[in-house]
């Protein structure tokens, strides 16, 4: 066991803390917007400025005041209060996904790159079959069997999102395998889950973390595509597709604003975790 | 090649099997899923006949995979029309608009990618302008289009499929431009990367030392070679623009087969649901082994090498 460690490719944590502050504010920048969203949605009833579901007819169709900053939507509620209360049901779904799909994604790439063999060319020809399902369309068919609402489609999303997971981690992991510290393990008599769970797999943490943020942004982008459509949270629930969905009516009469900046945090979102994905991945490769 | 087969047709058999399964993992009596809530209990003997709903499941799938092959998908319940019928009508506006958009990002996308690729100095706003692209999910660019060009400025007609050709392209401009943006960028961005890397390689510089002329450099060097992972990407533009449809028609209020799934899907007409669900999935799986067909054409050396 002590014999094992010093081979071990371990990044001193005080070089790499060093590196993300002197060199990629970039990346420094994406961390804070993720976790402003994160704050938004688990502080929303505190610091929205109205009940997001309060209609005032009278003020319907307003433009950005002191009193509401982005002004109202077409039944007179709060533009910025549904966008900051929106961030929980709209982030909730693709956390979820993320989890599920990481979790069996990295399992499945474990066992696939430990067994080898015929496990190994199985599983890989079962994930060529789930590939073949657009993840949106296979959503859409969850609804139409168990009806809308969130829970079906982050089934059918962690479904779909598995296979590309377990694809790039299974690469990752089989290169990991190879190194020697694995072979010093088996030799010191580890059992293979101790050596996956031990040694593995926190080796293969910047490849989960940037599969997980990629996957993030796509989740995002197909949850919230659904719940647009209608297929997903349904009215009054704030969410930013709904809403993107909901001001759409309004563009016509020229008051596209609770559409667009719906649409807009939909943006800043997944914006900032594909970048965090893309700096990770540059980090990684250094 | 007959491997790549095999696995079309097992993935197909699969994808078919899970699709036709769906109606009986719902919680609820199929032959009710299939002729609604309202069928009068002769409706329902009917269904149960036409669709083979006392056979062992075996027979039904065949049933239905037999009837799916020769284009007879059964009937809608709430258009009362058989399902091959309400998808050829509007199978026409979706390939059009799928055609569209994949143009834009074949010359977009491509081209923005090779000249990010061979100037560097265009390619870094290239590569921030697509960063954000890649980020605008199409019904927000939908939006934003309406926003601008339909309602503010006027050019364009806000919603509907059109009459006529060209008529049609007019329609379809604002959503074929909503569903390429993504895929412009993504396209952009990955082809700037395959040229940039094929631009770095030996015989490149061999070729330029030689004094062979720039443009002959970047045709048949760079450009060339760069191929293979362009025709990987396309094919993944393809298969994701028609998902795609499925969002855009309904933000444009198209009559195709998108917005008619997620009619189907809304109002539970399990019969369309399938027969789309089957369609669109088929389009993905052939998508994807045409561009392992075009792949092994453009390379010699998959055709001789053999894959692990």
């Amino acid at each position: 066991m002590s014999g094992a460690l010093p081979i071990e490719r371990v990044i001193p944590p005080g070089a790499a803390r060093r590196r993300l502050r002197g060199r990629d504010p970039l990346l420094a920048g994406c961390v804070v917007v993720i976790a402003a969203l994160v704050l938004m949605a688990l502080l929303a009833p505190l610091i929205a400025p109205h009940d997001p579901d309060a209609s005032d007819i009278l003020a319907a169709n307003e433009g950005s005041s002191l009193s509401h900053p982005l002004g109202t939507d077409s039944v007179g509620r709060d533009i910025l209060s549904r966008i900051i209360h929106g961030a929980r049901l709209s982030l909730l779904g693709p956390a979820l996904v993320v989890v599920a799909a990481t979790v069996g994604g990295v399992a499945v790439a474990l066992v696939t790159a430990w067994r080898g063999g015929r496990v190994d060319t199985v599983a890989s020809r079962v994930l060529d079959i789930l590939f073949a399902f657009p993840g949106l369309i296979f959503a859409i068919l969850a609804v139409a069997m168990f009806g809308t609402g969130l829970v079906a489609p982050v089934i059918a999303l962690s479904i779909a999102y598995l296979p590309y997971i377990a694809r790039v981690i299974r690469s990752a992991a089989i290169r990991e395998r190879a190194l020697p510290y694995v072979e010093a393990c088996q030799v010191a008599g580890m059992s293979p889950l101790r050596i996956c769970w031990r040694h593995l797999l926190p080796n293969l943490l910047p490849y989960v973390a940037v599969q997980a943020a990629v996957s993030f942004g796509y989740a995002l982008v197909d949850l919230s595509a659904l719940s647009y459509l209608g297929l997903g949270v349904q009215p009054p629930s704030a969410e930013w597709g709904r809403m993107v969905a909901d001001g759409q009516a309004a563009i016509l009469n020229g008051n596209p604003e609770a559409s667009l900046y719906a649409g807009m945090a939909i943006v800043v979102t997944v914006l900032a975790f594909n970048l965090l994905a893309d700096r990770l991945v540059r980090r990684t490769a250094q | 090649m007959l491997t790549r087969l095999a696995g079309l047709l097992l993935t197909l058999l699969v994808a078919s099997v899970v699709i036709y399964g769906a109606l009986y993992l719902a919680p609820g009596d199929p032959s009710t899923l299939l002729a609604g809530n309202k069928a009068t209990p002769r409706t329902l003997e009917s269904i149960r006949e036409q669709w083979h709903l006392d056979d062992p499941f075996y027979e039904r799938y065949w049933a239905w995979l037999s009837g799916a092959v020769r284009g007879d998908l059964g009937e809608s319940f709430t258009y009362k029309q058989s399902v091959g019928s309400l998808i050829s009508d509007r199978i026409g506006t979706t390939t059009l608009l799928i055609a569209y958009a994949f143009a834009l990002v074949l010359v977009g996308g491509v081209l923005l990618g090779i000249v990010g690729a061979l100037r560097p100095r265009a390619g870094a706003g290239i590569t921030a302008v697509s960063s954000v692209g890649i980020a605008v999910p199409s019904y927000v660019a939908a939006i934003v289009l309406i926003t601008v060009f339909a309602v503010e400025l006027g050019w364009f007609p806000v919603f509907g499929d059109g009459t006529g050709f060209l008529d049609r392209l007019w329609h379809l401009t604002l959503p074929a431009i909503a569903l390429a943006l993504a895929w412009n960028a993504y396209v952009a961005q990955l082809t700037k990367a395959a040229v940039h890397e094929e631009s770095l390689r030996d015989h490149v510089a061999t070729a330029r030392s030689r004094g062979v002329a720039e443009g002959a450099i970047v045709r048949r060097h760079i450009v060339r070679n760069a191929l293979i992972p362009i025709t990987t990407v396309l094919g993944i533009t393809i298969a994701g623009l028609v998902a795609g449809t499925v969002v855009i028609e309904q933000s444009f209020n198209l009559n195709g087969i998108g917005s008619l799934l997620v009619q189907a899907t809304s109002s539970k007409d399990f019969a369309l649901v399938q027969g789309i669900s089957l369609l669109l999935v088929t389009i993905f799986v052939v998508v994807n082994v045409g561009v392992d067909l075009l792949n092994a054409a453009l390379d010699p050396r998959l055709r001789t090498e053999r894959r692990p």
